[in-house]
């Protein structure tokens, strides 16, 4: 893995992004409703309606409109919002980071439990902490979203009080949200580490070790963890990206301030720049994590470094 | 003590080292009870050679791998038998005093050098936790230990190799890596388990001169397994021949070859080519399969495939007896 190497990833990225920019820029267009009448109001008159729309730049040719709008990218610009009238960055940098600590806050504790309880789950294949553990993570898997976040808010705010229900204020507001959002992610890491601990575990130099006289403690945390944890890692590199995106689901629940939520808004009431910004955005930290991971990945696995 | 060199030697050699004793190793599967290796004897004496042959599935690697208790479980599970190494019982004693006899007093390498090193810990790593283990090494003082043993092996340019990972070394050369950590602990037994059969014929040669070498050198016992009779010929003092997880010939290899007693062994001799013979007009394998090992039948199970067959094989099966000096075969015709 070298400079190089990252360097020409980075450089994959450039046009990767104006696909994705083309696209998001498309699909705005495609989809019903006309920013121009949501803006100006449900009365509002013909005339008013045109004039709003020639105010967001919506009468000009739509080639013209995207040529616009990635030149103004490279201008570090990306529109001012419908609504507000604010730059999107600016709107974007204000709720970025809630999501970014969420996203963070979710893949942690998805990391931690999840492959703990996968590590132990497939050293000791079938014991009673195997079965409990699958089978939670089994609910973890098919447990709506927002389900699992009002069950947590009615159990531990309402009835326990343990923590606050909505808002972003403390960290103890963090800690419902990032349970609820981490849930899917941890049972699906626990299930990959353990299905694959249990397969390096039956592998030829799993055995060369035990011949060697080590102790089961060593043979699992030097010789089988670092092959186990490979494919593992790539997952948590996925599910970071998921996480990063997929918020949305909780931030409504909670009230948590994100980008995802922004998001919802922004579509809901066309404001085309905003949810433009918000995808590119989010393709970005997509495509940067995976870059992450692929890094990580060769790390651990020196046949790749070499190659 | 202060006997001379060539006198201790003797002496040693005659000097049981393993006994194994109706050694019972099975396999629950759901298809029913795969009696991988069922009662098998033999000895061993210290510094000797011993090749274990027999056909693909007849309990080799199952029998080795027993006396090291490194038979997984489930499904499989020593179910009988003892053995007696330099006084203990290997199967008996606890799980920690077997751990201080793998790798260092019974070292064992593997049929596939390629899978059964780590692919992502350097090989140098690898060997050391061996010495770090069991002969008291610092991390610094194992690697001069490591190369030193790697330049013994044959390795070249062992100093620079110490932090290669296993794929950057061909198959041949992963298996001299894994006989420096067999012998990195001066073992009383290496148990080497087909040692040359994933590498091509003019690397199996040198492997076998190369652990030959410095296992005679050493005073090393082995136990070669290998389902090449040529092999075993050459480079071990005695023979043993398995079939269908019983032990049905042992002796000296240059009695079991020259006067094989057991109609199996007949057979396998038949069908390898021999450098002490005319060259024959063809090889005779043996006809039909090695038998089902979850049903196997009453008597003798061999019974099917044998030319020299009576009424009492389908009875009741033959137990090991001596026909020659320390030469045994389980077999009631009367060979010669
Ligand atoms: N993990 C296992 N589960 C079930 N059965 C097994 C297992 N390992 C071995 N066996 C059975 O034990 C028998 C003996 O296997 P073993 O590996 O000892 O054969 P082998 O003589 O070493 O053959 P080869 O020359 O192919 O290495 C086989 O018939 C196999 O079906
Ligand atoms: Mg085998």
């Amino acid at each position: 893995m070298t400079g190089q190497y990252i360097i020409r990833r980075l450089l994959i990225m450039i046009p990767v992004l104006f696909g994705i920019s083309l696209i998001i820029f498309t699909i705005v267009r495609v989809i019903p409703g006309d920013p121009a009448v949501v803006l100006a109001g449900p009365h509002a008159t013909k005339d008013v309606v045109d004039q709003v729309r020639v105010q967001l730049g919506l009468d000009q040719h739509p080639v013209k409109q995207y040529l616009l709008f990635i030149g103004n990218i490279f201008k570090g610009d990306l529109g001012a919002s419908n609504r507000t009238g604010l730059p999107v960055t600016k709107e974007i940098m204000a709720r970025l980071p809630y999501t970014l600590l969420l996203a963070l806050a979710s893949i942690l504790v998805a990391t931690v439990f999840g492959v703990t309880a996968g590590i132990i789950a497939g050293v000791k294949q079938n014991s009673k902490f195997d079965y409990l553990s699958m089978l939670i993570a089994l609910f973890g898997l098919s447990m709506p979203v927002f389900w699992l976040g009002l069950m947590l808010m009615l159990l531990f705010s309402i009835k326990l009080g343990w923590f606050p229900s909505v808002g972003a204020e403390s960290f103890k507001h963090l800690v419902l949200p990032a349970i609820t959002l981490g849930a899917n992610s941890t049972a699906i890491i626990a299930r990959m580490t353990r299905s694959s601990m249990l397969e390096v575990i039956r592998l030829d130099y799993i055995r060369t070790a035990r011949a060697k006289g080590l102790s089961e403690k060593v043979v699992i945390s030097r010789h089988a963890l670092k092959n186990a944890l490979i494919p593992v890692v790539t997952v948590i590199g996925l599910q970071t990206g998921t996480l990063l995106g997929g918020a949305v689901l909780t931030e409504i629940v909670f009230a948590w301030p994100g980008i995802g939520r922004l998001l919802v808004e922004a579509i809901l009431s066309r404001d085309y720049p905003v949810v433009q910004g918000v995808v590119l955005v989010v393709a970005t930290m997509f495509i940067f994590v995976n870059l992450i991971v692929d890094i990580l990945y060769s790390y651990l696995d020196p046949r790749i470094r070499y190659h | 003590m202060n006997c001379p060199y060539g006198v201790r030697r003797e002496s040693q050699k005659n000097m049981s080292l393993l006994q194994v004793r109706d050694l019972k190793t099975y396999f629950y599967t759901d298809a029913g009870v795969i009696k991988a290796v069922d009662r098998v004897s033999y000895d061993l004496k210290e510094g000797e050679t011993l090749g274990l042959v027999g056909e693909s599935g007849c309990g080799k690697s199952v029998g080795a791998l027993s006396i090291l208790r490194l038979i997984p479980n489930p499904p499989g599970k020593i179910v009988g038998g003892e053995a007696i190494f330099e006084g203990k019982d290997l199967l008996r004693i606890s799980e920690d005093e077997i751990r201080q006899i793998r790798g260092n007093r019974i070292a064992m390498i593997f049929q596939e050098p390629m899978t059964s090193l780590n692919p992502v810990l350097t090989i140098g790593l690898q060997i050391a936790e061996a010495l770090e283990l069991h002969r008291g090494f610092d991390k610094k003082g194992a690697r001069g230990e490591v190369a030193r043993l790697l330049r013994m092996v044959g390795i070249p340019d062992a100093e620079r190799r110490i932090n290669d990972y296993p794929h950057q070394f061909s198959g041949g050369m992963c298996q001299r890596v894994m006989i420096a950590m067999g012998l990195s602990c001066n073992p009383k037994l290496l148990i080497a388990d087909e040692p040359t059969t994933a590498v091509d014929v003019t690397i199996q040669a040198q492997l076998l001169e190369v652990i030959k070498e410095l296992t005679s050198r050493l005073g090393t016992a082995v136990i070669l397994i290998t389902h090449n009779l040529g092999v075993v010929a050459r480079h071990v003092n005695r023979m043993a021949v398995m079939y269908a997880g019983r032990m049905v010939e042992v002796g000296p290899s240059v009695e079991v070859y020259a006067h094989p007693r057991h109609p199996y062994t007949i057979g396998l001799l038949a069908s390898v080519p021999r450098l002490d013979q005319p060259r024959k007009e063809r090889l005779v394998p043996i006809d039909g399969q090695p038998p089902d090992l979850i049903h196997l039948p009453p008597g003798c199970p061999f019974l099917p495939r044998c030319s020299r067959r009576m009424e009492r094989c389908s009875v009741e099966g033959p137990e090991l007896r001596e026909v020659g000096r320390d030469h045994m075969v389980s077999c009631w015709a009367d060979i010669d």
